[in-house]
């Protein structure tokens, strides 16, 4: 065997464990040791799970007994620490949350678990999911594994890096808008965003519940697409999660070609400011979807600039309400504890709810939201999917958020429309600029999940953009 | 100088417990009632970060057959909104309420009079948790109950079309007994599952006055009723006197008779709220509605007409037509010829029948306090001769002067006779022969 173990993908993993070439519990104690050598300097995990190796013990003996009989089952998997996981702190970066303990597991975690997956820890991310940096988390920042003077993008940023320094196979992240797209393309990983309410949200620390979209993060598209057929589906504990039946959209990755698929590329997201470099790249990959006999047409929507103001006014308004519970009488921390991201939030969520201003702010907001959605309905009548950048740059240099405060924002730019309007997206590696990874996006419309992943995974069979850091 | 208009002008809030099996967003228990605090309670109820609410269907059902029993109108599209503030008992330190698209919007309540009380809307929240302050080891401390936290609630607004505390008083009874017939809450004071605030002020009903003056937690019609009583003379006063009068909160102290300023409202509370994103838009379907409508039980006035065609009483149908298993057991015995039925809503109304029993005990009760008995005079005299011969230490007794063994005594004629005797009689022969034995 040429690979290492913490090379492996899901499937390689259980064709290793199949062949006895390897056990759960030497996998998870080969991933733990490099944790161990690694996780000081890059700060990606905040937990690590005391009994990931007496679980791995167990799975070994139910595979000796029965062979693999679960999709995940011995797989380790990282999780964001905005995910409530009964045995393990909860933090969600901030220190507000620093010794909760959750009373119950989140939807999410539990049927990971159920699928047999082996939970190694809880990641990093900015507090409360504030931002896209992991800057403003309150155990400090993660960095990113490409280039430790750089930033890893957040706020799923942990995990990112988890998948990207060969941590972990897989890791879990949450999207409110770009959180798991925005730092998979600055860590050089595969980020999927689900349609809003495919994946409960239950037992996920809110942030803006209008958009938060739990999303796999993984070595490939087939893994995340894996994963997500074993998380997505109706919950009884989540009023918007859709009764739409769950596909096995790993099984159904077999096109050899892109014929007769329309992709559109959108031009206002080739925007100003957007470093010249990835637009290059953008467009190459849009060359090379056509190379593969998909139709590429350049369709417009509207300034992707409306939708920070739209996204800000209501992402605000719902955190400052959702965050209104921690309000000192329970969770042993008082208001105080709140770092000034949060209170910023808070403070203008506050202000654009309040009487006087909802009908300026908040209402108007959600017109241009439906402006939005409408839009995208409208080019989805002819295209199967929209594509374009991630992130106008590559990954930038750490304190890059402290000066600005929507930096979140800027970053975010051209992953909010599809957040807004609750699209199914995926990030994935579609180059490198001064030797960072930059990432493509497609985006479908609601419950094209199937799409997104058949047409992600042709492209990244047919090119050689995910690779990994060399961590020495 | 054109003399203002003056009149009172009242209006009320009144929430209602739903009595659902389980809490308005989770699966817990919503019967709350004297239960160990803190045992009925989940993450959603505690507002646990992460845990969402799930909406509970019987509950928006059933305030769809309020809002039909009070002639609301029911919105096809309907939703949540959340309304914030900060408060210990309030987990998430919001409710989840309606705000612009409430379940029920318009209905009223008529009066005996005639007249209509119009209800602004009826909408469907949930319960907040309850304080408890007490003194732990010697320190005072406020302790939070949160079983009661999520359970269902229904408000009622009113428009401010009441006068004097006569009309208050008929028209929460009528809400009370309707919302008892609908069988969704046992609307009971006592119990904390209907509250009522009452919004008082004196001026022009067609150009309201600047100010209202809420009165809150008063537990029983009667206080409530006495409450405004006392507002619209202190305000009349005040008014007379020309004074200003302001926006605040008032309480009842029922043993000085008088209300008291609880809180000064300087401006209406800002509750920021927007629609509840937990909770997608809800949409009553016309099948639902008309369904309801189909099985919506008899209305308290219905019930009455139907008693006081029997040949009832209003005063008496008035009162039985609170309890539908009441009106249930006067109808089921209506047409038995030997039950005088105003007679037998006499005894329920006057305490003198418990009507908690089934029909055949009630029967027999109405017929022991009815029936005469024997009255015939040669066989009580028969039996007391009988009691007098077999009880010769009772009667010494009583000749000496014990008068208790006439009691005893007559109730051994009772059973000579197997209890078919009238008593009255019994007693007029015994004491006639205790005499002449003498």
């Amino acid at each position: 065997m040429t690979k290492k173990l913490h090379q492996l993908s899901i499937k390689e993993i259980h064709q290793g464990l199949e062949k006895k070439e390897f056990t759960v519990q030497e996998l998870i104690e080969h991933l733990l040791k490099r944790i161990d050598k690694y996780n000081p300097d890059l700060n990606i995990f905040l937990t690590i799970n005391p009994n990931a190796i007496k679980h791995a013990q167990e799975i070994d003996k139910q595979i000796a007994k029965e062979g693999i009989t679960k999709p995940l089952q011995g797989i380790p998997i990282a999780i964001k620490d905005n995910f409530l996981t009964k045995d393990l702190v909860t933090t969600a970066s901030s220190k507000l949350l620093k010794r909760y303990l959750p009373q119950y597991e989140s939807t999410v975690t539990q049927k990971l678990r159920d699928a047999g997956a082996i939970i190694i820890g809880k990641t990093n991310m900015d507090a409360w999911a504030h931002g896209s940096s992991t800057e403003t988390s309150d155990f400090g920042s993660t960095l990113n594994p490409w280039d430790k003077g750089r930033l890893p993008g957040g706020s799923s940023g942990g995990s990112t890096a988890a998948v990207a320094a060969e941590l972990v196979p897989v890791a879990m992240g949450t999207e409110t808008a770009g959180s798991v797209r925005q730092p998979a393309a600055w860590c050089g990983v595969v980020g999927f965003k689900p349609t809003y309410g495919r994946v409960s949200r239950y037992g996920c620390i809110a942030m803006a519940s209008s958009t938060d979209s739990p999303g796999p993060i993984a070595r490939n598209v087939h893994d995340a697409a894996l994963v997500t057929s074993v998380i997505a589906g109706q919950d009884k504990y989540d009023a918007t999660t859709s009764p739409l039946p769950v596909k096995k959209y790993h099984t159904q990755l077999n096109r050899q070609d892109l014929k007769g698929v329309k992709v559109g590329l959108v031009k206002e997201y080739l925007i100003d400011g957007m470093d010249k470099q990835v637009k290059k790249l953008v467009l190459d990959a849009a060359e090379h979807l056509k190379s593969l006999g998909a139709q590429v047409d350049e369709v417009s929507l509207l300034d992707p600039k409306y939708s920070i103001s739209v996204y800000t006014i209501l992402q605000r308004a719902e955190v400052s309400s959702n965050l209104a519970r921690f309000d000192g009488v329970r969770y042993a921390q008082d208001r105080q504890s709140f770092s000034e991201e949060a209170k910023r939030r808070i403070m203008l969520g506050t202000y654009t709810l309040s009487a006087g201003y909802r009908d300026a702010y908040y209402k108007k907001a959600l017109a241009v939201r439906t402006k939005i959605v409408n839009e995208f309905d409208q080019v989805f009548k002819k295209y199967d999917l929209i594509l374009g950048a991630v992130s106008p740059t590559p990954a930038l240099k750490k304190g890059a958020s402290a000066k600005n405060p929507l930096f979140g924002e800027m970053q975010d730019v051209l992953v909010e429309p599809s957040s807004i309007a609750g699209l199914t997206s995926i990030s994935l590696p579609c180059g490198f600029v001064d030797k960072m990874p930059i990432a493509i996006q497609l985006t479908a419309k609601q419950f094209n999940e199937s799409t997104v992943f058949s047409v992600a995974d042709v492209y990244q069979q047919t090119t050689d953009f995910q690779q990994f850091p060399d961590l020495k | 100088m054109t003399k203002k208009k003056q009149v009172p002008i009242i209006g009320f809030e009144i929430h209602v417990e739903l009595s659902t099996q389980s809490k308005m967003f989770c699966s817990c228990p919503a019967d709350h009632f004297a239960k160990e605090p803190n045992t009925q309670t989940c993450p959603v109820c505690l507002g646990l970060p992460g845990a969402l609410p799930i909406p509970n269907q019987k509950a928006i059902e059933d305030t769809v057959m309020i809002g039909l029993a009070f002639h609301s109108e029911i919105n096809q599209e309907t939703k949540f909104d959340r309304k914030h503030y900060f408060y210990p008992d309030l987990s998430k330190s919001y409710q989840i309420s309606q705000y612009d698209q409430p379940i029920c919007h318009g209905g009223y309540v008529t009066l005996d009079s005639g007249k209509k009380i119009r209800l602004t809307r009826i909408h469907l929240e949930e319960d907040t948790g309850k304080l408890q302050h007490r003194s732990l080891n010697g320190e005072a401390v406020s302790l939070v109950d949160f079983n009661r936290s999520g359970v269902p609630l229904v408000e009622f607004v009113s428009e401010p079309d009441l006068s004097n505390s006569i009309e208050v008083k008929e028209f929460l009874k009528k809400i009370r007994r309707t919302v008892r017939a609908l069988g969704v809450s046992n609307a009971d004071m006592e119990k904390g599952s209907m509250r009522l605030e009452a919004n008082i002020s004196i001026g022009d009903p067609d150009n309201l006055p600047d100010y209202k003056v809420e009165i809150k937690n008063v537990n029983s019609f009667r206080y409530i009723c006495n409450a405004i009583d006392y507002e619209l003379k202190r305000q009349q006063k005040l008014l007379d006197q020309g004074e200003k009068l302001t926006q605040e909160t008032r309480g009842w102290n029922q043993e000085k008779k008088e209300t008291f300023s609880q809180r000064i409202k300087e401006e209406s509370a800002d509750y920021r709220y927007f629609p509840e994103p937990d909770i997608p838009p809800i949409s009553i379907s016309n099948d639902l509605v008309e369904d309801i409508k189909k099985n919506l039980p008899q209305l308290p006035q219905e019930k009455i007409d139907q008693l006081t065609k029997l040949g009832i009483e209003k005063r008496f149908a008035d009162h039985i037509a609170d309890n539908p298993a009441h009106v249930n057991l006067v109808v089921a015995l209506a047409d038995q010829k030997d039950i005088d039925i105003n007679k037998l809503a006499n005894y329920i109304v006057n305490g003198k029948i418990n009507p908690d029993q089934s029909t055949d005990q009630v029967k027999k009760l109405y017929l022991a306090l009815t029936d005469l008995g024997i009255t015939d005079t040669k066989i009580i005299e028969k039996a007391v001769d009988t009691v007098i011969k077999k009880n010769q230490k009772a009667v010494s007794d009583y000749q000496a002067g014990n008068q208790n063994t006439l009691g005893f005594l007559i109730g051994q004629v009772m059973q000579e006779t197997q209890g078919k005797a009238n008593p009255q009689s019994i007693s007029k022969v015994l004491l006639v022969k205790l005499k002449n034995s003498q």
